[in-house]
Formats: structure tokens, C-alpha cells, sequence
């Protein structure tokens, strides 16, 4: 006899929804992801491989990217990891404000996020002047484009270990602030190895954001061929120049990554299911 | 309670303290900044530079497009969350892991694949083109990539909280005589239309900043295609710093409406689900 | 309505919950299924309401059999566990939400739902919301939402299993009430013996998947079908030995047995109630005895359970003493007394299951 309780949907119903489903996510997502490697490798590997190497300016782009995203990530794990901290284990006024300015870098436009910067540190901005006189360069340079790209991606690694850390409680450190250790020695003996795994999760996304940022590394760069140039804005600009194979190439590297983060999340939960935590 | 533990664990002061200033260099000192740049015009300046035809065709895209772009994540978020908690399956189990591309994708490469897909010859694109409907270059390209954008959010809002629906309750309404559709109509939906809307807010505050895709696909044309955040970086580039600035204060006060907007409605919905 | 299931069966997957069951419930019993968890108790009744359904077997209501039906189509109250009570809805819409389903005219509605209302004591009720409600106002809720479209048949699942002690005695007594008044055909699920025996007209004790015994909870309580049911309801004090020519040999007691009278020895179990077990100071003549140690004296409520000690048979008993007969004794850990059962059932054959 068929198994039919109150809260099922007759048959056809269901296979309607699925297939619904399953088309939205083909047209939405899948197909656009074949794309990419489909125009990337249209001419054959050794085509995209010349395209990638071949150009210096895509070369320095990479380059750039890749000194980039590893400072700004890093940055951001120190804060994270303090804000977590901070905000996870203690009760203080004013803990839900900081709360939600630190998702603030969520709700604003990355453009925003450029423009601002370069109020403050722009040949007309706050500081502009006195860094002039310094000859010190922040925009159209690399740090310009380091702070760009960890202003707009400073939440991640934060929001991952704070509801981590809320949930796991504090009995673990507390019992070991009483067996004598130190603040740093807690951190690292205790904490840190409780949230390893939303901890490394946390890196990696914030990786991936950081490689991927357009709109505030966009204002903030100037945009100069081979030398300010992320690998997202050479993409733009290979776009603009009619390049499509060559943008395309560039762009298999991003979703990569981006494939990569959704298997570190995969994994991720499939640990935290075997371990509890 | 809560005080032992600023006792009992070290490094309040200095986590909070480092916190503190990071957030301060890194996010309100540019904020302030921007302020104090905005209000260096005069009122009259500001205003003018607000209130352009260019400036006020370019609030209404973005509004307009995040708006529909939001809707229709709503529908399709909701679509895809009952399938994936209710028709449980090796393939939604796929698709689960498909839902969060929008998230890990960066926009750039978003948007070069939607601009590639719905030009006029791209695999979509060339089926619209009988239809006369442009992909690309167009409003229409505008709404498809913030669709893209905000997809996740509305299916990872609803997501747990049909999890967590009591099967029971279905049961109760069947043992009370309702049908199927009077079910989803008088119990599943008032519960589940708080985590819709939620949804649906998040993803309209994240399509109002979205700036790298619609770059790709919109041909940034003033007056047709041009959001508020190309408009900005417009005028930066002919160094009218103030101006921008002033669009920029604008585009911030419609994105904080839509937190306020978000934080209303989950308190709203708290209090009406106890 | 009598309710009958025939020859139920039902499996998950390779766990046999249900084996060849058959229950009949006459027109307005109240009727307590009884047993631990796992005994079936619940799928059960879940089957009976077309929420879940049998692999084998039929479910009859009446002389319809509605095996096949929806639940929808089957016109039952089901009370949940946890009261299922629609969270957005007021009391008002939680308990009209059947008849709106049907279609009743609005004045019909509010005038049932008043007349429910009244009946489970909650007029005034009607614009909170369950969350501003306590468990056993809650429980009143469900209750009068599943009676309000006249069902045919009510059915309850642990019903007060999520109340506290105090709550629940009320709400059992008022139970008792509401069935006298409405005389709907009633089954409940329970793994509570107080709760079966201080509500239902009969009792029906599961285990595994397969009904012991049915009857009136007296007959239950006085007579036992097997050690399981022995066990599982009253306290009892197990003594294990064997049967031979006529006696029983158990746990240091010897008393008559004619029912076995071969020469050949079996193992037994005999169990004596815990009320029917006497405390003397002296040692009884044609009594069976035991010699025990008093190790522990704690009233409660009516009684005081004494703890004994049988140590030559490395025996621990508990015997509730009425408290006069306790100031008689003046009974202290330590004393030497003697303990005598007033009663005493045998089972031959030894015990195969464990609780």
C-alpha cells in the first residue's frame, strides 16, 4: 500500500516543483558557470594558457591580485578574531551597535565604500595633502587597493567565528583561565582549535571576496593598465577591449576559487557534522 | 552573569579596544569623511547635484531594478527552499549546494558571463532576439544579473525555517478537515511569509550596491541603463568629488532605509511568532 | 462510533512496529493504550486517525471501513502531543479552524466556538494568542479544536505528557469529565499508569508491537495476564526460584502451588505488590517469611515505603506500610523484622523480557 501521509503533495505536483527547480538553477546558475570555461577554452589549452601568461599586463594583474588578497585576508583574521572575541564573550553597551556596523560593509555599495576612500586619502581628500608632502602614495597604489579590498570584505571572517564561538560557550576557557593560562595561551590552545574549521571556512571565503572585489579596488585603483590593476579590472578592461577569450581566461581563475570555497563549505559541514562542532 | 566572564576571561580590553579602532580607521572615519565631504557644498549645491535628471533617472533604476530583482528572488527562493526541504533527494542535494554560487562568484565574472550569455548571439540571448527583447544593454540585462545576485538570499532565509516546520501542524489541519491547498494558504504560509520577506529585504539591499555585474551588462547608458552607482563613479572621474559624494550620501540613506526596513521586520515578525 | 483495528500490521522500514494487532473499541469507551516506549502505542492511534497507514489490516469505524481514507476525509480529533496549535491564529481561530474549513455560516462558527470554550473553562479566551497561553491552557485549546466539528471519534497522543505533576492530576480529573459530558468514542496514548487507570474505561497494555491485555483497569490491576503487565503496572518485588510437586521455591519464600504438581522443576517468577507484602515483629507460624533488615524508612503521600534487606538471599524489597500500622511498629534502619507476602502471584516459566 502506498505510504501517504497528511502532509505530502500528490505526485505530479512534486516532479512539476523539481523540475521547476531544477531549471531555474540550470538557467540562473549552472549554465552561466559552463560559460565561463566553455568561452575560456573555446580556442584550446595552449590558446587560453598564452592568454593567461602571454600578456604582461594580465601577468602583473595576477601578480597584484595575489599580493593583495593575501593582506587584506590577513588584516581581517586578526579582526575577526578580536571581534568574536569581543563581542561573543562579553556583555557590554552598545555590543548590538557594533554588531551591526560591522555588517555594514554588506548593505553599502563597494563604489560608496571607493569614494570615501578617496576623500581621505585622494590628492583632494582629508589627508591628501600631507600624504603629497610625505610621498606617500595610498590610492592609485597598492595600499589604496589593500584597504579597498579589506573595508568591503572585513565582515566575513567575523561573522563566521561569532556565532561559532556563541554557541560553543565559554566553559572551555574558563576552565583553563583557572587552570592558569594566559589570554594568548587560551587563544591558542583552546579557541582557536574549537573553531579551526569556521575558522579556515572563514579564510577561504574571505579569500575568494577579496580576490573577486570590483566596485571599491574599481575607484580606488585609477585603473592603470599593469600596474594598478586587479584581476577582476583587467577583466573589465579585456571586456571593454572586445578581448572576450581573453577576459574569459582570467575569469576561469575567479570561479575556480569560487568552486572551490562552495567545496570547502561542503566539507566544512560535513566535519562539523562528524565532529559536533 | 555576564560579568564574571569580563572577570574571569582576559583580553576584553584589548579585543574590544583593537576592534574598536579597526572599525574606526577602516569604516567611520571614511563614513565621516564622506559626510564631512558632502556637507563642504551648500545646501543649494547639494540639492542641485542630487536632484539632476540624470542623477534621479539613475535612483529610480536602481530602485525600480532592485525592487523586481528582490521579487522575483522572493518567488523563486521560496520555489526552490520547499523543494529543497520538502523532496529531499541526491539531486536537491546538488542544487542545495548550487544555491550559494551567487554568493562565492565574484560580480565581475558575473556579470562578463550574463553580458556573454543575453548578447543579442549568446546562448539566451539569440532566442530573445526574435521576441525582440534585449539581454544585454538593457534594463531587462539590469534585472537578470541582480536576480543572480540576490538568488541565495532569500532561499537560505527560508531554508531553516521550513526545517523546522512541526509536520504536526500540517496534520492537525488535515485532521481537521482542511485540503492540501487550504493548508499551504491558512498554515504554511503566514508562518513562512516572515522568512520570505526577510529574504526578500536582503536581497533588495544587496542589489541597491551591486555595482561589478551590472557594469558588465547595462552599456551604462545615462538616462537608460545607468544605476546609481555608475552615476557616482561618473562624476569622480571628472573629478566633481562633491557631486559624487552627494549621490553617494543618497544611495547610503536608501540602503540604511533598507536595514531599518530588515531589522523592523524580524522584530515584527518575532513578536507575532512569540 | 466503536473503532476497530483488525489485524494491524505495520513496518519502518525493517522495525516491525505493529504485529497482527487487533483492538475493539465499543461506542463511547474512553480507552487508554498503555505501554512503554516503543510498544507501538502511538502508531497505533496514528493509524487509527489515518495519519499513518498499515501495511496489514483494516481500521473500521463502526461498519465503514475506512482503511483507504485521507485523514481528512475520516472526521477525527486528533490532540497532539505537543497541541499543534496554529502559533499566528488567536484561540478563537485555532478552535474555529475546522468549521472554517467546512464552510459553516460565520454565526454558526462563533457560537460553537463559544459553546467549546465554555466547555473547557477558556471563555474570555479567545483573542490570545497560544503563546500567552500555559501548557494546560494550551492542552484545553487543542481539545476543544479537535472536538469542534463533532468527530466522529477522539484521539489523543500523551495528552498531558508535556504538563507538570499538578497540572496533570487536574487535567486527568477534568478529562474524565469532558468525556462523561460529550461521550465521544475516546483513545489516548500514555506510557503513565495513572493516567490510564484514573481515566480510562479500559485499558489496553502494548509491548513491542503487540497488545497483552485489555479490559477495565481493575481486572488489569487484579489480574494480570503475564510478568510483563505485572510489571509494568503497580511497584512489585520479584522473587525468582523454581516450581515442584505443588510448591513454589522463590527468592527464600515457600508457598503452595497445586497448579504444578510434577516432579519435574521449572523455573518461576512470583511477584508480590509492594502493599501486599506485611512487616511483623515476630516471626509468623504458617506463613511463608522471610528474615529481613529495615535499611531505609521515607514516607510518602499516604503510605511509608520501607526499604528490607533479605541478606541471607541478597534480596532487596520495598513494602509500603499504612501509616498506622507504621506508628505500631515503630519501625527503625537497623530492626530485625520478619516480611510475609498477603499475596502472591506466580508465573511459571521465568521472565523474558526486561523493563
Amino acid at each position: 500500500m502506498a505510504e501517504r501521509r497528511a502532509h505530502d503533495d500528490p505526485p505530479w505536483v512534486r516532479s512539476l516543483l523539481i523540475a521547476a527547480a531544477t531549471a531555474v538553477i540550470a538557467v540562473l546558475i549552472v549554465v552561466p558557470l559552463i560559460d565561463v570555461f566553455v568561452g575560456a577554452f573555446a580556442g584550446g589549452f595552449a590558446a587560453y594558457w598564452s592568454r593567461l601568461t602571454g600578456s604582461p599586463e594580465t601577468l602583473a594583474a595576477i601578480r597584484l591580485t595575489a599580493v593583495v588578497a593575501p593582506l587584506a585576508v590577513g588584516l581581517n583574521l586578526v579582526f575577526g578574531i578580536a571581534a568574536a572575541w569581543a563581542i561573543a564573550r562579553f556583555r557590554f553597551p552598545g555590543r548590538t551597535l557594533l554588531g551591526a556596523i560591522i555588517d555594514l560593509p554588506f548593505a553599502v555599495s563597494p563604489v560608496v565604500v571607493g569614494l570615501f576612500l578617496m576623500l581621505l586619502f585622494g590628492r583632494q581628500g582629508l589627508f591628501g595633502p600631507w600624504l603629497e608632502a610625505h610621498g606617500v602614495r595610498i590610492v592609485f597604489a597598492t595600499p589604496g587597493i589593500v584597504l579597498a579590498t579589506a573595508f568591503v570584505t572585513f565582515p566575513v571572517i567575523a561573522r563566521e567565528l561569532i556565532p561559532l564561538l556563541e554557541a560553543i560557550g565559554p566553559e572551555e576557557e574558563i576552565a583553563a583561565v583557572s587552570l592558569g593560562a594566559r589570554g594568548w595561551q587560551v587563544l591558542a590552545h583552546v579557541t582557536l582549535p574549537n573553531v579551526r574549521w569556521g575558522l579556515l571556512f572563514g579564510v577561504i571565503l574571505c579569500t575568494a571576496r577579496a580576490m573577486g572585489e570590483f566596485g571599491a579596488v574599481y575607484v580606488v585603483s585609477g585603473r592603470i593598465a599593469g600596474k594598478t590593476d586587479t584581476i577582476p579590472l583587467r577583466i573589465e578592461k579585456l571586456f571593454q577591449d572586445y578581448d572576450l577569450p581573453g577576459a574569459f581566461a582570467l575569469a576561469t581563475l575567479l570561479a575556480g576559487l569560487a568552486l572551490l570555497t562552495l567545496l570547502a563549505q561542503a566539507v566544512l559541514r560535513w566535519k562539523v557534522g562528524t565532529e559536533g562542532r | 552573569m555576564i560579568d564574571t566572564n569580563r572577570r574571569v576571561l582576559p583580553g576584553f580590553s584589548l579585543s574590544l579596544g583593537y576592534t574598536l579602532l579597526y572599525v574606526g580607521v577602516l569604516v567611520l572615519v571614511p563614513v565621516a569623511a564622506g559626510a564631512l565631504r558632502a556637507s563642504a557644498l551648500t545646501a543649494a549645491e547639494l540639492w542641485a547635484a542630487v536632484s539632476t535628471p540624470r542623477a534621479i533617472a539613475a535612483y529610480g533604476l536602481t530602485l525600480g531594478a532592485s525592487l523586481v530583482a528582490a521579487l522575483i528572488d522572493a518567488a523563486l527562493g521560496t520555489l526552490l527552499a520547499w523543494v529543497l526541504v520538502r523532496y529531499r533527494s541526491p539531486l536537491t542535494r546538488l542544487l542545495d549546494a548550487l544555491v550559494d554560487i551567487p554568493f562565492a562568484l565574484p560580480t565581475a565574472v558575473a556579470g562578463l558571463v550574463y553580458a556573454d550569455l543575453y548578447a543579442d548571439k549568446g546562448w539566451f540571448g539569440r532566442y530573445l532576439a526574435p521576441l525582440g527583447i534585449r539581454g544585454a544593454y538593457s534594463r531587462l540585462g539590469i534585472v537578470l544579473v541582480l536576480i543572480f545576485v540576490g538568488f541565495p538570499f532569500v532561499v537560505r532565509t527560508l531554508q531553516p525555517v521550513l526545517e523546522d516546520f512541526d509536520p504536526a501542524l500540517e496534520e492537525a489541519a488535515a485532521c481537521l478537515g482542511a485540503s492540501r491547498r487550504q493548508t499551504l494558504a491558512l498554515v504554511l504560509a503566514p508562518a513562512l511569509l516572515p522568512a520570505i520577506v526577510s529574504g526578500f529585504a536582503l536581497a533588495f539591499a544587496r542589489a541597491l550596491g551591486e555595482y561589478g555585474s551590472v557594469v558588465f551588462i547595462a552599456g551604462n547608458m545615462p538616462f537608460r541603463t545607468e544605476i546609481a552607482p555608475v552615476l557616482i563613479v561618473a562624476r569622480l572621474e571628472e573629478f566633481k568629488y562633491g557631486e559624487a559624494t552627494a549621490i553617494a550620501m543618497v544611495l547610503v540613506g536608501m540602503s540604511l532605509a533598507a536595514l531599518v526596513l530588515i531589522g523592523l521586520l524580524e522584530r515584527w515578525s518575532a513578536r507575532r511568532h512569540g | 462510533m466503536s473503532i476497530s483495528a483488525i489485524n494491524i500490521s505495520k513496518w519502518f522500514g525493517r522495525f516491525l512496529a505493529l504485529d497482527n494487532v487487533t483492538l475493539e473499541v465499543p461506542d463511547g469507551t474512553l480507552l487508554a493504550l498503555l505501554g512503554p516506549s516503543g510498544s507501538g502505542k502511538t502508531t497505533l492511534l496514528r493509524i487509527l486517525a489515518g495519519l499513518e497507514t498499515p501495511d496489514i489490516g483494516t481500521v473500521r469505524y463502526r461498519d465503514e471501513d475506512v482503511t483507504a481514507a485521507p485523514v481528512r476525509e475520516r472526521n477525527v480529533g486528533f490532540v497532539f502531543q505537543h497541541y499543534a496549535l496554529f502559533r499566528h491564529m488567536t484561540v478563537f481561530e485555532n478552535v474555529a479552524f475546522g468549521l472554517r474549513v467546512r464552510r459553516w455560516p460565520r454565526a454558526r462558527i462563533a457560537a460553537r466556538v463559544q459553546e467549546l470554550l465554555a466547555l473547557v473553562q477558556l471563555e474570555g479566551l479567545e483573542r490570545a494568542l497560544p503563546a500567552q497561553l500555559s501548557g494546560g491552557q494550551r492542552q484545553r485549546v487543542a481539545l476543544a479544536r479537535a472536538l469542534a466539528p463533532e468527530p466522529r471519534v477522539l484521539l489523543l497522543d500523551e495528552p498531558f505528557g508535556a504538563l507538570d505533576a499538578r497540572v496533570r492530576q487536574e487535567l486527568r480529573q477534568w478529562l474524565r469529565r469532558l468525556h462523561d459530558e460529550v461521550h465521544v468514542t475516546s483513545v489516548f496514548v500514555t506510557h503513565d499508569q495513572e493516567d490510564a487507570f484514573e481515566v480510562a474505561d479500559q485499558v489496553a497494555v502494548m509491548r513491542e508491537g503487540r497488545i497483552e491485555q485489555v479490559g477495565p483497569p481493575a481486572a488489569i490491576f487484579e489480574r494480570p495476564a503475564n510478568p510483563f503487565v505485572m510489571d509494568f503496572l503497580g511497584n512489585v518485588n520479584v522473587f525468582h526460584g523454581r516450581v515442584e510437586r505443588g510448591l513454589a521455591h522463590v527468592g527464600g519464600l515457600e508457598v503452595a502451588y497445586p497448579q504444578y504438581p510434577h516432579e519435574q522443576a521449572r523455573p518461576a517468577t512470583a511477584f508480590v505488590r509492594t502493599h501486599e507484602l506485611e512487616i511483623l515483629r515476630t516471626q509468623p507460624v504458617r506463613r511463608a517469611h522471610l528474615r529481613a533488615r529495615v535499611a531505609h524508612v521515607s514516607p510518602a503521600r499516604s503510605i511509608v515505603k520501607v526499604r528490607v534487606h533479605a541478606e541471607e538471599f541478597g534480596l532487596w524489597l520495598t513494602v509500603d506500610v499504612p501509616w498506622e500500622r507504621y506508628a505500631e511498629l515503630r519501625l527503625q534502619a537497623g530492626d530485625l523484622v520478619y516480611v510475609s507476602p498477603r499475596r502472591l502471584r506466580v508465573f511459571v516459566g521465568g521472565v523474558d523480557y526486561a523493563i
